[in-house]
């Protein structure tokens, strides 16, 4: 076999920065490497957008077979799932917009994918988000119930956990449909450190060409894509989540030469100036992103301490970019380790996080005991 | 997929240690159907019944490829119950479910080949059924599973037909055209020695008593049919099968509208596909002739179905 002279880690960093800034990069690298490079994207999610690119930039018949059927496939996941978005957020839009009139906010993929931004293109969309006024929230429940939504977490201390301490009610799905629609009276959990007005998005919103449904403005809508990462997930494999960053921002950028200017302020104004530091860091350190020098220097004003920032630099790469599939690295599993520390810290009171890791530990080391272990689904169902 | 590698080597070629070495080093590259595969193993109970089932298949040497999928398994021992190994299988470095017992490994690397083709072969539609050849004719078995699909499709590619699939009816959407994914056939409890009784010949693998669906056994699939994979066929016949202990012998031609609730529902993506699969679905039954089977003598269905092939479709 071929020495390996490239670490495993760069090896898949210049991999997927190659595909996601430059997709026609496909066609001109080794078979290996596009091997490769297809795990690497599935992994991270981002191999709808580039079969969406390669496929619009007709190139797809110009790889191997192999990574044409995948390719192929990966664009009949990405219409399937558009199309079953649409349609839960069509039925979702003719039950909320009956009177008595609310605003609804449409928010992440959805929201991309409404306002036909450049980042919604290939994008496999999972669940609906929608952001509400907390006081809308109950009828807004109370009427997809009453149309067939039923909630998926029913246990109470879910319930609970959801309904006081966190952003969101407990996900609704409808009886008949597969995608969980999470209603939102904030982007950040009721108990994290970071206390953006919810109210104040929700008002500064846009209306959408030709829907009842709202999207949050250009700069809150990037600036939430920013604290959706740093501030609402463990970073774990999320390089799609850095790469809608990077396409807001080159789009909003591109059509809007003010946007930089008040970027800035608003994070201030929202209480997410730490989100859209980081934000902006690891979009221009790792994908290239074009920040003017002022923002980044004004940026430093939401800087964590010199040695939390050092730390962040070494943990957030190893998190964002999955490992090499065939070569795991414990200074990844131990990098996301802490990161999956911090998203809890961040997320909670000490005292708070204690008594829901103690009662989460309980409850599954009970279930474990009462239920025996999961079975494999070897030979698929139809629904597989 | 029809990249022509020249010159083409099965995988008996590469002979027992140099297979033992790829399947626990740098990954044994095979060709099942139209998919390239990267195996590993770190299992040693596998590897001689391996190298038994997938001597026959093309080799796909040389690491510079792109393969449609990578498949693992890797021994977990829980330290210190060294005698209760499990085997997890690994799909691009993650764990698609939870560890079985070490001896299930083969039907672990099995179902798991099966789960990820079901999870991203998009481009195909993907009928959860059997399907056997003749004449360059397809007979496509779709069934739900404990129909007996596997065991008549087994006895029916020991008696002339091409094997095909006994799980995986791969539907090309824009031509209608059936693929071949000729794989080992996992045979269940009572059908084992169904079969051995009714194809002496066949070749099997090791039992494997007390997985999920009981004692499991792999049938190799012929030599002639694992070379002749790359050749798709239309699909003739549409014959849904159901096994039932001391049934009459029925077998009745269905409404065409019939049969298309029946292959729409069986499919594993109809869905996803959306309207390709609707339209491919549609030119199936419209292509094809439809019945309905239900049998208990394997013999007498055999009979049946070898009849059909040689009236060349004309009904019966």
């Amino acid at each position: 076999m071929a020495s390996r002279p490239e670490r495993s880690s760069a090896l898949v960093r210049r991999l997927l920065t190659a595909v996601v800034r430059a997709p026609e990069a496909a066609t001109t690298l080794s078979a290996s490497e596009l091997d490769l490079a297809l795990r690497l994207a599935r992994r991270v999610r981002l191999l709808g957008r580039l079969a969406d690119r390669l496929n619009r930039a007709h190139l797809i018949d110009a790889l191997p077979d192999a990574a044409r059927e995948q390719l192929a496939s990966a664009l009949v996941v990405v219409h399937a799932r558009l199309r079953v978005t649409q349609w839960e957020l069509d039925r979702l839009a003719r039950v909320l917009r009956e009177p008595p009139q609310m605003r609804v906010v449409a928010l992440k993929g959805c929201a991309y994918l409404l306002a036909k931004l450049p980042n919604a293109a290939g994008r496999v969309f999972a669940d609906v988000d929608l952001l509400f006024h907390e006081r809308d929230l109950e009828e807004a429940e109370r009427r997809l119930v009453a149309r067939g939504w039923h909630g998926t977490k029913l246990e109470p201390y879910d319930q609970q956990y959801y309904r006081v301490w966190t952003h969101e009610l407990p996900p609704l799905v409808h009886a008949e449909r597969e995608v969980e629609a999470d209603l939102h009276h904030n982007i950040v959990p009721r108990t994290g450190r970071l206390k953006p007005p919810g109210a104040r998005l929700l008002e500064d919103a846009q209306p959408i060409a030709g829907e009842s449904l709202y999207r949050l403005g250009d700069r809150d809508l990037v600036l939430h894509a920013m604290t959706h990462l740093m501030f609402d997930s463990d970073m774990a494999d999320c390089l799609r989540d850095l790469v809608d960053i990077d396409d807001l921002l080159r789009h909003f950028t591109a059509a809007d030469p003010a946007f930089w200017a008040a970027l800035w302020a608003r994070a201030r104004e929202l209480d997410l100036a730490r989100p859209a530091f980081y934000g902006l860091r690891y979009a221009t350190s790792l994908l290239g992103t074009p920040v003017p020098d002022t923002v980044l220097r004004r940026s430093r004003e939401g800087a964590p301490p010199p040695p939390i920032v050092w730390l962040m630099d070494r943990l957030v790469p190893r998190a964002l970019f999955p490992v090499h599939p065939d070569a795991p690295s414990h200074a990844a599993t131990f990098a996301r380790f802490l990161l999956y520390l911090r998203s809890l810290w961040i997320r909670m009171p000490p005292l708070l996080l204690a008594r829901h890791l103690i009662y989460k530990f309980y409850v599954r080391r009970i279930r474990r005991v009462a239920r025996p272990p999961q079975s494999p689904r070897g030979a698929p169902g139809p629904k597989a | 997929m029809t990249a022509s590698d020249t010159p083409t080597r099965a995988v008996a070629d590469l002979g027992a240690v140099e297979f033992a070495a790829r399947l626990g080093g740098e990954g044994l590259g095979v060709r099942l159907g139209p998919f390239d595969a990267k195996l590993r193993s770190d299992v040693a109970e596998i590897v001689a019944p391996l190298y038994h089932l997938y001597r026959d298949y093309t080799l796909l040497d040389g690491d510079d490829r792109v393969f449609n999928l990578h498949l693992g398994l890797v021994t977990v021992r829980k330290w210190p119950r060294l005698a209760n190994a499990k085997v997890r299988l690994i799909v691009d470095g993650r764990a698609p479910h939870d560890d079985l017992p070490v001896g299930q490994a083969l039907a672990v690397l099995e179902w798991g080949l099966n789960l990820v083709i079901a999870l991203r072969a998009h481009s195909w539609l993907m009928l959860h059924s059997a399907a056997v050849e003749r004449d360059n004719g397809v007979l496509l078995l779709p069934a739900w599973p404990g129909s007996g699909k596997t065991t008549l499709c087994t006895a029916l590619v020991h008696r002339g037909w091409r094997l095909f699939s006994d799980e995986f009816g791969l539907i090309r959407p824009s031509s209608g055209e059936a693929f071949p994914i000729p794989r080992p056939m996992p045979l269940k409890n009572e059908s084992i020695d169904v079969i051995r009784a009714f194809a002496p010949d066949a070749e099997l693998g090791p039992t494997i008593p007390n997985t999920r669906k009981g004692t499991i056994a792999h049938v190799k699939p012929p030599t002639a049919s694992i070379r002749a994979a790359d050749r798709s066929a239309p699909v003739r016949w549409i014959v849904f099968p159901r096994w039932s202990a001391g049934a009459d012998l029925v077998f009745d031609e269905m409404a065409k509208i019939d049969a298309f609730m029946m292959l729409a529902t069986n499919a594993f993506n109809y869905e996803m596909l959306g309207e390709s699969a609707f339209t491919t679905v549609r030119g199936l039954v419209g292509n094809a002739q439809c019945f309905r089977l239900v049998y208990s003598d394997l013999d007498r269905a055999i009979e049946l179905l070898n009849g059909l092939a040689a009236h060349d479709g004309e009904p019966t």
